[in-house]
C-alpha cells in the first residue's frame, strides 16, 4: 500500500530544483542566494529535528507531551503572528489568545465530533494545521489594519472629534481587515479540488489511500480552516484595533 | 460665566515646546478668533480644547470642571471640532450627516438634515450625493453642518475657511454668525481679516504664547 520512495540519494538529486533557484537568482541579479541557501538549511534542520521528536512523541504516546508539543506549536504561530504586526504598540497577548482560542476551539469541535482522536499522530499535525492557518490570517489582519489607520489617519480623527468611541471610529477598517485575513481561506475553499489538491488530501493520496477517502479529511480540514481563521482574525482584530489609541481615545501618535 | 478655562497649559513633542503656559478664560456664548503666524500652536491649542491631544502640563476645565472628569466621547459631543480641509467619509453625503445620530444611538432625522443642508445652500437631493462629485467648497459645508447637527456648546473652528471661493465662503460665514446666535460659544482659527472683524475678541499666538489679546467692538 506505502509507495512512498523517498530515500536519501533521491532528496540529493531533488537538491537540484534548489539550484534552479539559485541560478536564476545569480543570472537575474536578485541578491537571494544567501537568502535560498539559510532559508534551506534552516528547513532542513527543522525538519530533521521534528522528524525525530515526532517519532519519540508518537512512540511514548503520553497525554501531557501530546498537549505540550500542541501548546509549543501554538505559542510558536503566536510569536509570528505578533512579529508580522507592523503596529509599534502591539501585543504579545493579543496574538497568543487569538491562535490559543482559533486553535482549540476548532480542535475540541473536531474531538467532540470524533473526526480526529487525542493521539500524537492526530493532535500534532492538526495542532500545525490550524495554528499556522490562523498565524497567516491574523498576520494579513494586522498588516491591512496598520496600512488602513496609515491612510484613514485624518478620517478616524475627525470621527472622534464628532464624539464617537475608538470601536465606531475604527469600525470600517477592522471589517476591511477581517475581510483580507479572510480572503485567501475563502477563496482557495473556492478552488480546492479544481486547481489545488491540498496538502492533506495529497499526503493520504500519496501514500495509497483512496481517494474518495480522501476528500472527507479534505472537506473536515477545509471546514476547520475555514472556523480558524475567521475566529483567529475576528479576536486579533478586535483586541489590535485598542493598541491604536490610548486612554483618551486619542490616536497614538496622531 | 466661564465655560472654558485654561490654566498654565504647556503641550511639548519631544522635548519642543508647542504650547507654552497658556492662560485663557472663554465665557459661555463668545466669539473667540485666534490669530497669527502659520506654525505658532494655533491648531494645536483647538486640538487640546477638543481633547483630540492632552497638555503636557497644565489644566483645561469645561464648565469649572476638568476636562479629564468627563467621559470623552461626551465630552466631544459639547466640545465640537471641525477640522481645516475635513475629510469626509463613506460614500455619499448622508453617510456622513448620518454619523452624529449613530454616534448617538438615534434615528435619524429626515427635517433636521433637510434644513441644515439649506442653511448652507445645498438641495436636499444632495444627501445621495457621492462625496467624490463635491466640490471643495460643497465638501467643507457638509463637514460644517456635520459638526451643527446636535448643537454643541462649543464649536472650534480650524480655517475653515482657507482655500474657500467667495460665494462658500460667505455661507459658511453667515452659518458661524447663526450659530452664534444661538448661543454656541465659538472659537475660531483664522488669518483671513473680514472673518477676525466678526469675531468679539481676537488673541494671538506665536510660538506657543498668547502674544497679544484685543476686545473688538461690535
Amino acid at each position: 500500500m506505502n509507495q512512498l520512495s523517498v530515500n536519501n540519494l533521491s532528496l540529493v538529486f531533488s537538491f537540484a530544483l534548489v539550484l534552479i533557484g539559485v541560478a536564476i537568482s545569480e543570472r537575474e541579479k536578485l541578491n537571494l542566494t544567501k537568502d535560498i541557501f539559510y532559508s534551506i538549511a534552516r528547513a532542513v534542520i527543522q525538519l530533521i529535528i521534528v522528524g525525530y521528536l515526532l517519532k519519540y512523541i508518537f512512540r511514548v504516546n503520553n497525554v501531557v507531551l501530546t498537549s505540550a508539543m500542541s501548546f509549543f506549536i501554538v505559542l510558536n504561530a503566536a510569536w509570528n503572528a505578533y512579529k508580522r504586526n507592523p503596529n509599534q504598540h502591539k501585543r504579545y497577548l493579543d496574538s497568543l489568545i487569538a491562535i490559543f482560542v482559533s486553535t482549540y476551539v476548532t480542535m475540541g469541535v473536531l474531538i467532540a465530533s470524533g473526526a480526529i482522536k487525542f493521539v500524537p499522530s492526530q493532535i500534532i499535525p492538526i495542532s500545525g494545521m490550524i495554528a499556522s492557518n490562523s498565524m497567516v490570517g491574523i498576520g494579513l489582519c494586522y498588516r491591512s489594519m496598520n496600512q488602513q489607520f496609515h491612510d484613514q489617519h485624518q478620517q478616524i480623527l475627525e470621527k472622534l472629534a464628532l464624539g464617537a468611541d475608538k470601536k465606531l471610529a475604527s469600525l470600517p477598517i477592522l471589517r476591511a481587515s477581517i475581510k483580507t485575513a479572510m480572503q485567501p481561506t475563502i477563496d482557495s475553499a473556492k478552488t480546492v479540488g479544481l486547481v489545488s489538491l491540498p496538502g492533506m488530501m495529497s499526503g493520504l493520496i500519496f501514500a495509497g489511500v483512496d481517494p474518495v477517502r480522501a476528500i472527507k479529511y479534505q472537506i473536515m480540514v477545509t471546514f476547520m480552516l475555514m472556523t480558524t481563521t475567521s475566529l483567529g482574525s475576528i479576536i486579533a482584530g478586535y483586541a489590535a484595533y485598542q493598541n491604536y489609541f490610548n486612554a483618551q481615545d486619542q490616536l497614538i501618535d496622531g | 460665566m466661564s465655560i472654558l478655562t485654561m490654566r498654565q497649559v504647556d503641550f511639548v513633542v519631544e522635548e519642543k515646546p508647542i504650547i507654552n503656559g497658556i492662560n485663557l478664560q472663554v465665557n459661555s456664548g463668545d466669539y473667540l478668533t485666534i490669530s497669527g503666524p502659520s506654525g505658532g500652536g494655533k491648531s494645536t491649542l483647538l486640538k487640546l480644547i477638543a481633547t483630540l491631544l492632552t497638555p503636557t502640563s497644565g489644566e483645561i476645565l469645561f464648565n469649572n470642571q476638568a476636562q479629564a472628569s468627563y467621559p470623552t466621547t461626551d465630552y466631544r459631543k459639547e466640545v465640537s471640532y471641525c477640522f481645516q480641509q475635513p475629510t469626509l467619509f463613506g460614500e455619499t453625503v448622508q453617510d456622513n450627516l448620518a454619523f452624529p445620530f449613530l454616534v448617538r444611538g438615534k434615528a435619524f432625522e429626515q427635517a433636521k438634515v433637510d434644513h441644515l443642508l439649506d442653511l448652507v445652500d445645498l438641495p436636499e437631493s444632495y444627501l445621495t450625493k457621492k462625496i467624490t462629485e463635491l466640490s471643495g467648497g460643497e465638501r467643507q459645508r457638509v463637514a460644517l453642518i456635520r459638526n451643527l447637527i446636535f448643537l454643541p456648546k462649543v464649536l472650534l473652528l480650524d480655517e475653515v475657511t482657507v482655500g474657500l471661493d467667495s460665494a462658500s465662503k460667505a455661507i459658511v460665514k453667515k452659518l458661524i454668525q447663526r450659530v452664534h446666535a444661538d448661543g454656541v460659544t465659538i472659537l475660531l482659527v483664522t488669518h483671513e481679516s473680514d472673518i477676525l472683524a466678526q469675531a468679539q475678541q481676537v488673541i494671538w499666538i506665536k510660538e506657543g504664547k498668547i502674544v497679544d489679546e484685543s476686545a473688538i467692538s461690535q
